[in-house]
């Protein structure tokens, strides 16, 4: 078996955090290089290593991958989270929305402090009347374990990491989602998600401004 | 045989004309529905057909589908344009994010003010010559091959043809220094189906102007 699947970022979530979530839910182990200053940015694009210049970078069976989405279908595809054509369009319409939403949450603290209590009250805005009705529906027409397919795909992974990162805004949002509720405590208690929860796994914690500054020296805006 | 794919979106490029490009490059007939007013939106909001409450939205194959990436995997899959295994495909979505992240920036621009939106084009024009085509211009000459992906002609390469007229708009000298490029254009425009498509009357939507713009915003009302 080649060499371990290395994650190339800096030390935070960003747009890594689904990879690492969706990884260590299929139970596949990972290192990371973290992006320490500018230099270390730079040496991997010198080297040519970043294909459009940007991270994530993700090593895995002998390429390296760049593009968020193109690197999460990839894992999804080998572990087998999600199966037939018209399952993966269901998949990928579900996910595409959470990315959506999940991006106001990734791109908060880029703004000047006014501006982040705005975008703050558009992620509560979207969350309660769009995002979660819409997934809420989904479990409720089926009335199934999963969001898709009667079992386990990446839809659900990238579900309860957003519900876990929208209730570190505010544990209420979830409140008058019972079926939302109850698939987060589901995947939760899968013995490779609940590892991932635990202290000490590769799970990275809230964004805060110490990490924003040093991205924005790492990535120079 | 199951009915023709349908679109509805406004009468103009935007989110939907990646998703024409790949139907009318497969070969693939389908229909359009375009919203005049806020209220034709409203009732498309209201039937439920909308995931997200948002378009494009493509009803195909008894499913209504929305989100543009998901629209354009699924058909890329359907008609044989992913490449053959998973590693090809991971190519063509590498590819594909790529050059769909250069013309959503075109797409955001031309809802800007003025002085902004000239510099956004401006913007990705720079972008285009200094990040995403000399890209593509080493993967065509590193394999020497006439595709990007499998020798095979699959969706990444309708995308960049895509991406590269769209600059072109913007700049008709971008592609001066890339000649694996200008060769790979030509090349691809003379595909059967793409040339069709290239041609007046086809379904191809011509680049957004003040009057698309006031229509989306009245539609969408921002």
């Amino acid at each position: 078996m080649p060499g371990k699947v290395k994650l190339h970022y800096c030390d935070g979530r960003g747009r890594m955090e689904a990879i690492r979530w969706l990884l260590a839910a299929a139970g596949v182990e990972f290192e990371e290089i973290f992006l320490e200053t500018a230099e270390d940015l730079d040496k991997l694009r010198n080297d040519g290593r970043l294909m459009f210049q940007q991270v994530p970078m993700v090593e895995i069976d002998g390429m390296e991958l760049v593009q968020t989405r193109a690197i999460l279908n990839y894992i999804a595809s080998k572990h087998n989270l999600g199966k037939d054509l018209k399952e993966r369009a269901l998949i990928d319409m579900y996910v595409e929305g959470m990315m959506d939403l999940n991006e106001i949450i990734i791109m908060l603290l880029t703004y000047p402090p006014e501006e982040q209590v705005n975008q703050l009250a558009l992620l509560k805005e979207k969350t309660t009347n769009r995002y979660f009705p819409a997934f809420e529906k989904v479990l409720k027409s089926h009335g199934q374990d999963y969001l898709v397919g009667n079992r386990l795909s990446r839809a659900d992974v990238h579900l309860v990491e957003l519900i876990y990162n929208v209730e570190e805004f505010d544990p209420g949002l979830t409140a008058n989602f019972p079926l939302l509720k109850a698939l987060k405590t589901r995947i939760s208690n899968l013995p490779t998600v609940k590892k991932f929860l635990q202290p000490g796994s590769q799970r990275k914690p809230h964004e805060d401004m110490k990490t924003m500054d040093k991205a924005r020296k790492i990535f120079r805006f | 045989m199951a009915a023709k794919p349908k679109l509805y979106y406004f009468d103009g490029r935007g989110r939907m004309e990646s998703i024409r490009w790949l139907l009318a490059a497969a070969g693939v007939e389908f229909e359009e529905e375009f919203f005049e007013t806020r209220e034709q939106y409203e009732k498309l909001q209201k039937d439920g057909r909308l995931l997200f409450g948002q378009v494009p939205l493509v009803e195909i194959d008894g499913m209504a589908l929305t989100q543009t990436r998901a629209i354009l995997s699924y058909l890329a899959a359907k008609y044989n344009l992913y490449g053959k295994d998973l590693k090809e495909r991971v190519r063509i979505d590498m590819y594909t994010d790529g050059t769909l992240d250069l013309m959503t920036m075109i797409m955001g621009g031309v809802f800007k003010p003025l002085a902004e939106k000239e510099e956004t084009l401006a913007s990705v024009v720079k972008s285009a010559k200094t990040r995403y085509f000399p890209v593509f211009e080493k993967i065509l000459k590193d394999h020497g091959e006439d595709f990007l992906v499998g020798n095979k002609f699959s969706w990444a390469d309708i995308q960049l043809l895509e991406a590269i007229l769209m600059v072109e708009e913007l700049d008709a000298s971008v592609l001066s220094d890339f000649p694996l490029l200008k060769a790979f254009k030509t090349r691809i425009s003379n595909i059967p189906t793409i040339k069709k498509f290239l041609q007046p009357g086809s379904q191809r939507k011509p680049p957004p102007d003040s009057h698309y713009v006031a229509l989306v915003r009245k539609i969408l009302q921002f």
